[in-house]
């Protein structure tokens, strides 16, 4: 187990780094220089000059990059070049609303899908398993930004029930705040709960056909308690690694659903960066997103590793 | 058996729809560039089947002609995954285990890492929006993909008996992977290509959505949406039809990689048929 930790960690670790020089190089070829941006065609150069040093534009490419990766190691991600305040309090305010809709989401998911994953297996042929499959299918095939405009027509504008876009802050109440994202929630968790529906039917059905069941069967349990006690367990554990995937779909997902429902979200502020060339707050951003999702990635690993001892020694 | 009817309706859907975009080629009832704000926002007649949209525009000949840019737009992506990941993952697998392989998959698994609407992001923020970079990162997210599918297979057949043979008749392990393991995988290959090209459809009008894609004026079922946002409360219709137009094909195209799949794999036929 120690092996497959330290084999996973230093691929983890390589990744985050390989990424990051991935998203510095590519913003680094932007043309365009942020401090002449910020301060007009008619600045003194030494005027220029003196901003480039305090935003830490002056040096190489290879010090600019290390400056930033040592920043973001200690939690400093610089200042952004609009707003000049740190980069670090622009995020993780936005952070605030984005984690809790990915969440949200998949708690949504995950309660939606494996009652109907299990239930469409338990009926198995019949015509509740056709039509929950249909409409997994449907699910899936749904774009979800207009399932989320949908739900704003159906849930803000005609009953009313839930706010339909924008977000009060968390200091409005923890209620106010989850409202806000309810609608949010539901059209992101749409597409991911239907995919984790038909994930958790079919590993049911796989786990059905084992023998353990048939045992479990022989020994005098009924077909609910051999489902309920035996099935669902062994069920969970593809299901578990579809969960992790999922979270870094939502994740990204959320950069949609945040401009449907006026969401101030990290996807927003990437937006917004990009398009005031704000490039420190796009690097730091998205460097973020995909340490989130690597991070996922790697936990995912870690506990089916846990979770299935054949697996550890796989590479 | 729910094969057959579930593939007929995926089929059927996926046909219907690229004929319409294929006629948009040479025909639509209307120009998609005329605009006539006098007849705006006009509901289903004679003239306009669909009605027009906010600008005058007929309805049916944008989405004809959206279709166009989406499909195209998850095809040519389609194309990008295939052309690169296939090879990809056919090196790999022929030289497994090596620091090549190792490279290769650990590459892969760092592209994953980026979800697509990231590197359609960065893609964005450093060349510009277009159709072209849509494909652009919707192809990159697909390279993974196809490299992943097309080793895993791949690895399978190399334990074959006839592989076997074939290195012992002389043949270097590149012939064999063209000659041998491709056309063995290439079931494979074109279901998992069915279920890109759908995600692709789905990518596509997200990212037109967000403005991430296809530039006025080319119309694309998410330009079409995103131009719907603020006025579908009063007219439905425009959001209802592109949306419309996605769901079929999306739905079309699952269905038929779905009943693919199933026919193919005659062991996963036998557990649904349990």
């Amino acid at each position: 187990m120690i092996r497959y930790l330290a084999s996973r960690l230093l691929s983890l670790a390589l990744s985050l780094l390989v990424a990051s020089a991935v998203i510095f190089l590519m913003l680094e070829v932007l043309p365009g220089d942020p401090a002449r941006f910020m301060l007009g065609i008619n600045a003194q150069p030494d005027t220029v000059a003196a901003l480039r040093t305090e935003l830490g534009l002056d040096g190489t490419t290879i010090e600019r990059y290390l400056r930033w990766i040592t920043g973001l190691l200690r939690g400093e991600m610089g200042i952004s070049y609009t707003y000049r305040v740190p980069v670090q309090e622009l995020v993780s305010a936005r952070i605030a609303v984005s984690a809790p809709l990915a969440g949200y989401a998949l708690l949504l998911s995950t309660l939606i899908a494996i009652p109907v994953g299990l239930l469409a297996a338990a009926l198995r042929g019949t015509v509740a398993d056709y039509g929950i499959m249909g409409l997994t299918q449907l699910g899936i095939a749904i774009p979800n930004f207009w399932f989320g405009m949908l739900l704003v027509l159906g849930f803000a504008i005609t009953w009313k029930l839930f706010p339909s876009g924008g977000f009060p802050g968390w200091d409005a109440g923890f209620w106010a705040g989850l409202r806000a994202l309810t609608l949010p929630a539901i059209a992101l968790a749409l597409p991911q709960a239907s995919i984790l529906a038909r994930v958790m039917r079919s590993a049911v059905i796989e786990v059905l056909s084992q023998d353990f069941i048939r045992t479990a069967r022989a020994k005098g349990l009924s077909r609910t308690q051999a489902l309920t006690r035996h099935a669902l367990r062994n069920a969970l554990v593809p299901v578990l690694t579809i969960l992790g995937l999922q979270f870094s779909f939502l994740l990204a997902g959320a950069i949609i659903i945040e401009n449907v429902f006026y969401l101030p979200g990290l996807g927003r502020l990437i937006f917004q960066a990009i398009n005031q060339r704000d490039l420190i707050v796009v690097e730091s951003a998205v460097m973020l997103l995909v340490f989130a999702v690597i991070t996922v990635t790697f936990l995912t690993d870690i506990a089916y590793g846990l979770a299935d001892p054949r697996l550890r020694r796989r590479k | 058996m729910r094969l057959p009817a579930q593939m007929w309706i995926g089929a059927a859907l996926t046909l219907a729809f690229s004929a319409l975009v294929l006629l948009s080629l040479v025909w639509t009832p209307h120009s998609v560039l005329e605009l006539s704000i006098s007849t705006k926002l006009q509901g289903p007649s004679p003239a306009h089947w669909l009605g027009t949209d906010h600008l005058g525009r007929d309805m049916l000949s944008m989405l004809m002609a959206g279709g166009r840019t989406s499909v195209a737009v998850a095809l040519v992506a389609v194309g990008i995954g295939l052309g690169i990941g296939v090879p990809l993952g056919l090196i790999a697998a022929a030289w497994r285990g090596s620091l090549l392989d190792e490279v290769l998959m650990r590459g892969n698994d760092l592209i994953f890492a980026f979800p697509s609407l990231v590197i359609a992001i960065l893609i964005t923020a450093t060349f510009g929006p277009s159709a072209v970079n849509a494909i652009l990162a919707i192809g990159i997210f697909n390279i993974p993909v196809f490299a992943r599918v097309s080793r895993g297979a791949a690895l399978g057949i190399w334990q074959r008996e006839f592989i076997l043979a074939a290195r012992v008749a002389g043949k270097t392990r590149l012939r064999i992977s063209a000659e041998h393991i491709l056309p063995n995988i290439a079931n494979l290959l074109v279901v998992q290509a069915t279920i890109q090209f759908s995600l692709g459809i789905l990518a596509e009008a997200g990212l037109s959505y967000v403005g991430l894609g296809a530039q006025p004026p080319t119309p694309s079922w998410g330009r079409m949406l995103a131009e719907a946002q603020t006025l579908y409360y009063g007219y439905p219709r425009l959001a209802m039809l592109p949306a419309g137009c996605i769901i079929a094909m999306v739905l079309g195209l699952n269905l038929m990689g779905d009943g693919l799949r199933d026919m193919l794999d005659p062991r996963l036929r036998r557990v649904a048929r349990q």
